[in-house]
């Protein structure tokens, strides 16, 4: 073999693993005075991997390790996606970290959220069943311990042991589906294993095994169950890297399995996810109604987000691929924008995260109410902000395939999302509030965090070439 | 720059004004400035658009312009204007001008009240001057959600249950205009959002014309307060602060039946005509229901808002009768009605503004105590009950002429029962002025008040203005909006 491939189309996960390494050796030598600089260490380290890998070198796919690992373009705008949204958590994260009994774990945070995204960068590349569990795996078991980071405060440790029980339940599950599909087929390569694909009835279990893996990494309903608890007992920082990146990574990951290797039992893979987007949006619209926690309520606010993205999973075609990774994008810097204020009201405020301490925002804080507000603005779906545009996209891909109805409840419940976002924004310019959260001014990394999510919503729906771009690498079926 | 693409672009660089501006003099600038540049403008549209039909320029769509935005779903920025738009860009024009000095006494939030009223107006105006489906929806929804905060902050009464009702109702409306849409864009071979391409294609299938006509009529009918779907109206009109009552019932409301035209009719010719007959019915039911639900409101806002209802009501009930005479009458009195209304609504504020009641029957003798609203006052209420010589009798004129030259029975009818809206109208209206400005004030509190201040007469002069002008001389508008009327409804006949 020519190892020399591996550097070749290898080079995110090279490039990503050179940074966990500089990572711990950072951590273990730095000294008191160097671990003051850690954060921008970290946050420097990252924008020069993005900088590096954003653009796809190759225009071609590129098989390695025997297929094991397969390089396509479009998995390397995924990958840069991602790495985007990890940047993001990092500048969120740090007033956080500064915590006294955060601190000294604060290597741990890096080290262990870029290994759950190298996971997902080889999950997303993966050309072999095997390789595609250990990348999930890689992807999930340090988010349980990113979980637990806050293991003495709040529910942090509950909320661990939730994600991780499900998690393992979920992948012993998916493990069976494999075991099913190698059963049958005799093979764990997607490639060889889509020309053994029939739609006996065992296939169809394997698949919906499989797909109840995954779904669970979405937080699909009906296994969301997880969702609301560990959203709201995992550290803020940590709540808006499991409801991005993993949640992004898991739903390109499917559609990726879906097209290459069930693309012949499309008609089945197809009524299930019929299935579960309506009750996604549906029932997790209902419950975002009723919630009183931001976190809980931004949880059940990005199962439905993910039932949506699902519609572009649904439709199969390169065009719907373009709309999941636009919609992840936009989705992406929307839901850090909310989820960085949320952050920033939390740590200055000892720890309100209730949607009524938010009353009167605007009034204290002008500025971080304006910033929430676009960001519900975008999740909602209002023009002139992206959200519009990639919400008209993954519509129109499930339009196109002629999912007319589906299309039409997935309208009636925007409507529906308008109501508990606008209930948001009123709270925090019309409510009165005797106690609002105090005047403060978050710091540095915080504000240019949010500053870059607000240019994503309002740039990235305006300017086509974004979409564009993507769309050129993109495949279907 | 095409100087269409200056109508959404000034409102978006007086929000940038408006953002730097320190003090209330600055904003007060900035707003009369921009305001003001684009009255001009529009009327400056209005001559190049006539002059260019003076030099024998007979496209359908002139001052033409278009980008392509989004290539994998043939999105464009396109814009154009027929003459129906420019009607409808010198209403917008003329009554953000008055709305900027209708609220001149606004104190709360200045600043936050002008940014909203002027994205407001981006979309407004952006949904005038579009002419691909994707923009038009997009600045649609633009112009809706400013109404939320406007409403909810800056309303009265119980402002935070209608604005939240209003733009629920109003996004429900959308989400099917939007599914409209899609089923226009992917039923004419997805080659063109462009409506005049897509028009000019005329390859929808009738079957799916009957699934995606009543969904987008009814969608647009939102707006356009089309009965059952029109109860967001009173609560929104009467909650809401002047200027946005003004503008969102004299323009924000023309938006439906405009689009209820240029994209469910003009796009879906053939089941307009199958069904328009379900449509005839619900809007005669407005026009008659909006005018007795007017006679027993005691609120002026309310009287107003269902009374808008009602004309509103007339304009989609004009359009569906599908000839040119008739939908000429709907533009008509899209503009009659959207200046009347904001009259109503700009005087209504400023005795609210004295008063500090609306309940007809805490007023009294008014006439006496501010003799230049109260005449603006008469003047409004005889518009709105079809004086001749003011714009109202021009506009219901021409709408129940083209109405009745239909000549089976149900198209007659039904103008039969909806004429008898005159003369509802006429009741409620001069009840109303014979209660609230005759007779002799009862509340001591109310001799002390004093008439208008030069902002206010402005603002109502130039809306009185519009209206006589309207009413004196329709002709030049008329033949401006029928000869553009025309290519469409010859367009859905066919």
């Amino acid at each position: 073999m020519d190892y020399s491939a591996i550097f070749t189309y290898m080079y995110t996960e090279i490039a990503l693993i050179a940074v966990i390494v500089a990572a711990l050796l950072y951590d273990l030598i730095a000294g008191k005075r160097g671990r003051k600089a850690f954060h921008a260490f970290m946050c420097i380290l990252m924008l020069l991997f993005i900088a590096g890998t954003i653009f796809p070198y190759h225009s071609e796919t590129a098989e390695i390790f025997g297929g094991m690992y397969v390089y396509s373009p479009v998995a390397g705008i995924v990958k840069s996606v991602l790495a985007i949204g990890t940047l993001l958590v990092f500048l969120q994260s740090d007033s956080w970290l500064r915590r006294e009994d955060t601190e000294f774990k604060r290597g741990e945070f890096y080290v262990l959220t870029l290994s759950t995204l190298l996971g997902m960068d080889f999950m997303i590349s993966s050309g072999h069943f095997m390789m595609f569990f250990i990348g999930l795996e890689l992807a999930s078991v340090p988010m349980a311990c990113l979980v637990a980071l806050d293991k003495y405060r709040h529910n942090s440790a509950e909320a661990g042991a939730k994600y991780i029980l499900s998690a393992l339940f979920a992948s012993g599950l998916m493990l069976y589906g494999i075991s099913f599909f190698y059963g049958t087929t005799g093979t764990l390569y997607f490639d060889d294993m889509a020309a053994g694909i029939n739609g006996s009835p065992l296939q169809i279990m394997a698949m919906v095994f499989f797909f109840t893996g995954l779904g669970f990494k979405i937080s699909l309903v009906p296994f969301h169950l997880w969702t609301a608890d560990t959203y709201e007992g995992a550290p803020t920082a940590v709540t808006s890297y499991l409801s991005v990146v993993s949640k992004a990574a898991a739903a390109f990951a499917l559609m990726v399995v879906l097209i290459k290797v069930f693309g012949p039992m499309t008609e089945y893979w197809q009524t299930l996810l019929y299935i579960v987007i309506i009750l996604s949006i549906t029932v997790a619209n209902l419950f975002a109604i009723r919630q009183k926690n931001m976190k809980r309520f931004l949880a059940f606010s990005s199962i439905s987000q993910a039932g949506y993205i699902m519609l572009a999973v649904i439709s199969g075609t390169p065009y719907g691929m373009t709309s999941l990774i636009f919609y992840a994008l936009v989705y992406m810097v929307a839901n850090m924008a909310a989820f960085g204020v949320i952050s920033a009201v939390e740590q200055n405020s000892d720890g309100k995260v209730g949607m009524d301490d938010y009353n009167g925002l605007y009034r204290t804080n002008p500025k971080l109410a304006v910033i929430m507000m676009l960001a519900l603005f975008s999740l909602a779906g209002i023009p002139p902000f992206a959200g519009f545009f990639s919400k008209f996209f993954i519509f129109t891909a499930a339009f196109e395939q002629g999912f007319h109805v589906l299309v039409f409840i997935a309208l009636i419940n925007t409507v529906i999302s308008l109501y508990y976002y606008l209930l948001i924004v009123k709270a925090m310019f019309i409510n009165k509030n005797d106690t609002p959260v105090a005047t403060f001014r978050s710091d540095g990394s915080t504000r240019l965090s949010l500053l870059l999510c607000l240019a994503g919503i309002i740039v990235l729906g305006l300017a086509s070439c974004i979409f564009d771009g993507i769309n050129l690498y993109s495949f279907g079926i | 720059m095409n100087i269409l693409s200056l109508f959404p672009a000034i409102p978006l660089l007086m929000m940038l004004g408006l953002w730097v501006s320190r003090n209330i003099r600055q904003i007060h600038a900035v707003m009369v400035a921009g305001s003001s540049l684009l009255l001009g403008l529009a009327i400056a549209l209005v001559f190049i658009f006539l002059g260019m039909r003076a030099d024998g320029q007979t496209a359908e769509m002139l001052l033409t312009d278009s980008f392509m935005w989004y290539k994998p779903l043939n999105i464009e920025y396109a814009v154009g204007v027929d003459g129906i738009s420019v009607a409808m860009i010198l209403l917008s024009a003329i009554i953000v001008f008055t709305g900027t000095f209708a609220s001149w006494k606004m104190e709360k939030d200045v600043k936050e009240f002008f940014l909203w009223f002027c994205l407001l107006s981006v979309g407004v105006f952006g949904f005038f001057i579009s002419v691909d489906l994707f923009t038009m929806f997009m600045f649609y929804e633009v112009a809706l959600i400013p109404m939320y905060l406007l409403i909810g902050v800056w309303g009265t009464g119980r402002k935070e249950y209608s604005a939240m009702k209003l733009t629920l109702m109003l996004m429900g409306g959308s989400a099917l205009i939007l599914i409209g849409i899609l089923g226009i864009y992917f039923g004419s071979g997805a080659t063109t959002m462009n409506l005049n391409e897509i028009a000019a294609l005329h390859n929808i299938p009738t079957e799916m014309q009957r699934i995606w006509f009543p969904i987008i009529f009814i969608g647009f009918g939102v707006l356009g307060a089309l009965f059952p779907f029109h109860t967001w109206s009173p609560d929104g009109h009467a909650s809401a602060p002047t200027a946005v009552s003004m503008l969102h019932a004299g323009v924000l409301m023309k938006l439906g039946g405009y689009g209820c035209f240029r994209i469910a009719m003009y796009l879906l010719p053939e089941a307009a005509q199958e069904l328009s007959w379900i449509f005839i019915i619900l809007t005669t039911i407005s026009v008659v229901y909006g005018a007795f639900s007017a006679c027993v409101q005691t609120d002026l806002k309310y009287i107003n808002a269902y009374s808008s209802v009602s004309h509103c009501g007339l304009v989609l009930f004009a359009i569906l009768m599908m000839n040119t005479t008739a939908a000429t009458g709907a533009v008509l009195q899209m503009l009659s009605h959207g200046l009347m209304t904001a009259l109503f609504f700009a005087l209504i504020g400023m005795i609210y503004g004295r008063t500090h009641t609306r309940d007809i029957r805490e007023l009294s003798g008014l006439m006496k105590i501010m003799p230049f609203l109260s005449v603006c006052y008469v003047i409004a209420g005889l518009a709105n009950l079809g004086l001749p010589g003011l714009s109202g009798f021009v506009a219901e004129m021409t709408i129940f002429n083209g109405a009745f030259a239909d000549n089976d029975t149900f198209h007659r009818v039904v103008t039969i029962i909806a004429c008898t809206s005159i003369v509802i109208t006429a009741v409620y209206i001069l009840r109303l002025i014979g209660k609230i400005l005759y007779g002799t004030c009862t509340n001591p509190e109310h001799l002390k008040l004093t008439d208008a201040t030069w902002d206010e007469r402005l603002a109502v002069i130039v809306l009185i203005v519009a209206i006589a002008g309207l009413g004196l001389a329709p002709l030049w508008m008329s033949d401006m909006i029928s000869e553009s009327v025309l290519p469409i409804i010859s367009h859905i006949l066919n």
